[in-house]
This record gives C-alpha cells, structure tokens and sequence, in this order.
C-alpha cells in the first residue's frame, strides 16, 4: 500500500531504473559493473537484490542514493532523477550499510546519532528525541551513554541502523546490513526493519544481500543479479516455482575431489553447488543438487563411491532460493567465483582497503 | 520501533514553510522532499553545529590535550626566548617568539586537523554518509572549522598568556580594534585556505601527506615564525602575499610592538589587513568550487567510495 499525495495523482514509483550501464576506468582494461539494468519498485514495497560479490549490487545502490553517477540509462527515486536531483533525494532516504564505522569513536551513542541527526536538520531538542526514541527501539538503552569505541560489532550495526532511520526515510537502501553479525545480532537487525518499515504505508526498502535465507524472510520480490545484469524478478514464491519441477536434494559427504563442479557434470544433474552455510573447516562437504528427475540419484551415488566420497547425510529437500539462484547462474554463493570479470572498484578496493588501512586513533579522525 | 508518525499533512490549506518534524512527517515522499530555501539554510546552519560538536566534546572529554597542546609548544617557545635572551637580541623578539607561537596554534590546526581532514572522513566511510545527507559539503568544511578554531584558539590564548606572564613581554597595542579586525581576517583567511586544502586532500589521496610535511616546517620558514619575516627579503615579500600564517603574524607583530624598528620591508598593517580579505575570499571561493569539482569527479570516476587510494 502506498500513500497518495494530496492532489491525488498517483506516486511516482519508488525506484525506476531504465537500461542501466556502469563501467569503470581501470587498467588493464574497462570493468562493466551494470549492463543494462531495468528495475521498477514500486512505493512501499520491500525489495532485494541478491547476487555473489562483483555482481553489481553495491554498484547500484551506490547510483541510486546519488553517490554514483550511471554510465548510461536512467535511474529515478520516487520519479526524481538521480544525476539531476539530487538534493531532493537525499532529502527523502537514507542507507545502511554491513560493517560500517561512521562516525567518531570519542562520541557516545546518543551524542553520535544527534550529530548525524543535523545533517538531516532536526531541530536540537526534536534532533535529542529522535535518538532517544531510536536508541530504545533498537535495544541500546543500556550502550546509550556508551563511547562509539567500545561497541561491539552487533551494538554498532544497530546503532547504525538507528541513524538510518534518523530522519525517518521514505526510501531505505540496506547494503547487506547483517553482515558479519551472529544470528541474533542479525536477527535483531532484521526485526527492526521490519517494524519500521510497518508503521507508515509507502516506506520502501532496498536491500542487497548474499544471504539468502535473510532475502527469502524479507523481500516482497527479489532481483537475483550476476555480472550486472539482472537474470530473474520475481516473488520468493515466483522464484522458486522456476526450479519446482526439479528434484532438489541435499548431500553431504566427507570429501569431494574435484568439488561439486564433478557432480554437475553427471547425467541428469541440472546444477551442483556448495550450500552457503557451508563452512570452509567443517568435517564434511554439504553440496546442493538440483536432478531433472530422482533417478539420476543412482549415477550421482555411483559416481560418489567411484571418487571415494562417503556419504554422510542425503535428503531431498523443498527449493530454496539458492536452488533458484544455482539454476540462473550456474554457481552456488559459497562457491569459488568465476573471476573472469574483476570485482568493480567500489566493492574490490574496499577489500584493499581492509587490507591496506592506516591505523589512526580516533584524534586523527575527529 | 518508536511510536508511528503520523503523515496527515500540517493543519490549514496555506502552504508554509513545515518544520524538521513536519517535513518528516509530509504526506508522500514528493513533498518531503521539497523544501524552502529557509529549510535548506536551517539544515546547513544545524549541519555546521553537529560537524563542530565531537571536536567540541572531544576538548573536553579527552583533557590530555592540554598538555600536548599547551605545555609542548609553551616548551617550544620558551627554548627560542632563551636563545634570544641569551645573545642579547632587543626585548620585542621575545615578543615576536610568542606571537608566532601563539598563533602556530591556528597553522597546525590547518594543516593537521582540516587539510587531512575528509580524507580521514573517507577512510572511515563517514564521507560517503556525508554526501549523501541533504546539507552542503560547505557546512561540513566550516563546522571543523569552527570545532577547531575552538581547540586552537584555547591553545593560542594559553600560550600567549603564559608566555607574556612568565617571561614578561612589553606588548605595546595602540590600536586594538585592528588588532582585533587582522586577527579575525587571519583565522577566516587560514580556515578558508584549509577548507580550500581538504578538497584538494581529497582529490590527490596519499599523495597528500607529503604536502602536509612541507606546510609545516618550510612554512614556518618563510612565514618568519620566530623572526621578522622581512629579513628574508623577496622570499618574505612572497609568503606574506600567498600564505595568510605569515601575513596575519607580521601584521599582528607590526601592531602590538609598533616603533621596534625590527619589522621593516613589509607593508602597513592596513595593506596587510586588506591582502587577508583577499585571501579570505579566494580561498572561500576556491574551496566552495573545488569541493563542487571534487563531488562530480568522485561521482562520475566511482572514488567516493574507495576507502583507500
């Protein structure tokens, strides 16, 4: 449900993307982070981007909250142009994004957020409320006069929220707000987006993630995109549908030479992908299957015994949006990704950065 | 969640100006976003205060400060005052010595504090944040000026009073309206240079840093930190025409010592007050157009968000 402006013409929608291109200037040669994008949300609804990491996601949530200009094509929020109007639309959103550390270190939590709380221009009082409301409502009561410095991961990724939802945002883009969090964290982080974004019809939200489970629970309709283009819209339900008349099992064997890129290859076998809540130490391999029907069981389990895998575990399961995302690109989130594209700049060199920051006390940063 | 806001546009039919609460609560998000040229102001205005604020608190929530910012350059001002002393040099050089230590407090703030500063603010991700909220990049720039014009200036009053206390020095201002009026067109034209840097900061990225080690010490220099600046000559002549540290210090020198017959070579401390509403305004200028120019490339070139190059 979306609110209707005063004069009654219906709202514009909330994010319009037309034939949207990105590329970079980077040696050795030009890298295309969106080719050709088209997307329509419409006002209030929650929508998710999924894809592995160099897909293009951050590259368009970087466009579409005005930090980034588009190569090519056309992208609009609430019908104002990204390149042109600015001002105006950042004026009406606000973002989140995983793993962030804004701010100043020296500032306690309410002292941080009514700082962030004038760049939207709230009076000082009204500015003191906010924080105080949002504080609470994410379950920082107790860290409220705590220093930036001292938060954990989790206490900071809500205190971030908070200051997404400072002045009260008609559009929300969430940049994998539950990274790195431990499930609670990140369930708390979840919760809140969903109460927020409940209490006032028309607040949208974008968010882009790799988990899937977390897309699944939240998103309306989802965009599952590769490479920078988008391969399938749909609802969760929509999605799976396409990967319905398939046989989805899930094994797990104690080691798998040549990785799931040997199952694939079977008769019958539509995809085989490491599961994403695979874990790299764990004492066995867990791999999703996709088979056109449950008789290429038998060649996959021969295969197996051939290669001198044991089994572990084997179950058929319901499809799941990783099954769907396996079918469309070819390749499970866990699985290695198949750089033949290079990471865009704005997600690759924040991985440099990690790696290469300078270490500075909060003084410096002041 | 806190408690559901209403979005029932404000009572009455005449469109006005809406308040921060109101403008939160408009009915669609088309009318949220247009806003007054008052709204704008207001913002911008509250943008610079909250930018101000964690330097503000930050003087008082960490007091180390005041020994690294006043006991360590006092130190330093007194070993030039000794040296002085002890060669006999006439008394208004101990003067000098404290003048120029006195107001180093507002160079090094420019350099190390603004200068450095967004390129700080993007390896922190605080940039990006920045941009996106709907005040100007200008509000931003004054509100760490204003935040460490409060710090520096605490460090300049301390070491000027204590110096002047401990050793003695026969400051002699006859026109102290001047003196007031060259020292607040030193502080605009200085912050106005810093804020005019921190784009450029930006732009250059790592780059930078070499810059901020030769703006110190060479600065010093030429700018007669500890001397009159017209003993170097041309070289004094050319830092008092493009640096505001070395006119604002020998025009501040030439009015609370006047008739020492040290400072000769350079000009009257009226000339030199109209050099730095010069320099206030084209570093103003240049500082509003680079951070202008600085946006669009990092728009258009995908830096913005590249924490570290």
């Amino acid at each position: 449900m979306s609110p209707t402006p005063p004069d009654g013409a219906p709202l514009p929608p909330a994010i319009e993307v037309a034939a949207l291109r990105r590329t970079y200037d980077v040696k050795p040669r030009p890298v295309v982070a969106l080719d050709g994008v088209d997307l329509e949300v419409a006002p209030g609804e929650f929508f998710g981007l999924l894809g592995p990491n160099g897909a293009g996601k951050t590259t368009l949530i970087k466009i579409l909250t005005t930090l980034l200009l588009p190569s090519a094509g056309t992208a609009r929020i609430f019908g104002f142009d990204v390149a042109t109007d600015t001002r105006r639309i950042r004026r009406i959103m606000n973002m989140v994004a995983g793993g962030e550390q804004s701010g100043y270190g020296i500032l306690t939590v309410r002292e941080q957020l009514w700082m962030f709380s004038q760049f939207y221009g709230l009076g000082t009082r009204e500015g003191w409320r906010r924080v105080d409301a949002l504080v609470e409502a994410v379950g920082l009561g107790e860290q409220r006069l705590q220093r930036v410095s001292t938060l954990s991961t989790g206490q900071r990724q809500k205190m971030n929220m908070a200051r997404g939802l400072l002045n009260d945002p008609w559009i929300l883009f969430l940049d994998e707000p539950t990274l790195g969090l431990d499930v609670s964290a990140a369930r708390s982080i979840r919760e809140q987006v969903l109460a927020w974004k409940a209490e006032i019809p028309g607040r949208t939200v974008l968010l882009t993630t790799h988990y899937m489970a977390e897309a699944d629970e939240l998103c309306e309709r989802i965009a599952i995109v590769d490479r920078g283009r988008i391969l399938a819209i749909g609802t969760p339900a929509e999605l799976k549908r396409r990967v319905q008349r398939d046989s989805i099992f899930r094994l797990a064997v104690d080691r798998l030479d040549g990785g799931p890129a040997a199952l694939a290859r079977l008769p019958g076998v539509v995809s085989a992908a490491l599961a994403s809540d695979h874990a790299p130490d764990a004492q066995h391999v867990a791999v999703n299957l996709v088979l056109r029907e449950d008789a290429a069981l038998g060649g996959v389990v021969t295969a197996l015994a051939r290669m001198g895998s044991q089994i572990r575990s084997l179950g058929k399961s319901e499809p799941t949006l990783e099954d769907v995302f396996v079918a469309l690109v070819g390749r499970g989130l866990a699985d290695e990704a198949d750089d033949t594209a290079p990471l865009p700049p704005s997600e690759a060199d924040d991985d440099l950065a990690a790696a290469h920051a300078p270490s500075h006390d909060a003084e410096a940063g002041r | 969640m806190s408690a559901p806001h209403s979005r029932e546009p404000a009572a009455g039919g005449t469109p006005r100006a809406m308040t921060p609460a109101e403008r939160r609560r408009a009915p669609d998000p088309r009318a949220a976003a247009d806003w007054t040229a008052r709204q704008t102001a207001e913002t911008n205005l509250r943008a610079l205060v909250g930018r101000a604020y964690p330097r503000v608190r930050g003087m008082f929530r960490e007091p180390s400060w005041l020994f690294f910012e006043i006991f360590l350059p006092f130190l330093g001002t007194s070993a030039y005052v000794l040296v002085y002393r002890a060669l006999r040099a006439p008394e208004a050089y101990v003067g000098f010595v404290v003048l120029g230590g006195a107001l180093s407090a507002f160079w090094l703030n420019v350099v190390w504090s603004m200068a450095g500063q967004l390129y700080w603010e993007k390896s922190q991700g605080n940039l990006e944040l920045y941009f996106a909220a709907p005040m100007s990049l200008m509000s931003v720039l004054l509100g760490m000026a204003a935040g460490g014009l409060a710090m520096s200036s605490t460090r300049a009053v301390a070491v000027l009073a204590i110096s002047a206390l401990v050793y003695a020095v026969p400051f002699h201002v006859a026109q102290w309206w001047l003196v007031a009026a060259v020292f607040a067109l030193t502080l605009t034209a200085l912050y106005g240079l810093g804020m005019m840097l921190a784009s450029l900061f930006l732009l250059w990225g790592r780059e930078a840093w070499h810059l901020t080690n030769v703006m110190v010490e060479p600065v010093y220099f030429v700018s007669g930190l500890n001397f009159p600046v017209g003993r170097l000559g041309a070289v004094g002549i050319a830092a008092i025409a493009t640096i505001p540290f070395a006119v604002g210090l020998d025009a501040m020198r030439q009015l609370a010592f006047p008739g020492s017959g040290l400072l000769t070579g350079t000009p009257t401390p009226e000339a030199e007050a109209l050099i730095l509403v010069a320099m206030t305004v084209l570093f103003s200028v240049a500082a509003h157009w680079s951070m202008g120019v600085i946006e669009r490339m990092a728009r258009s070139r995908g830096s913005l968000s590249i924490r570290w190059q």
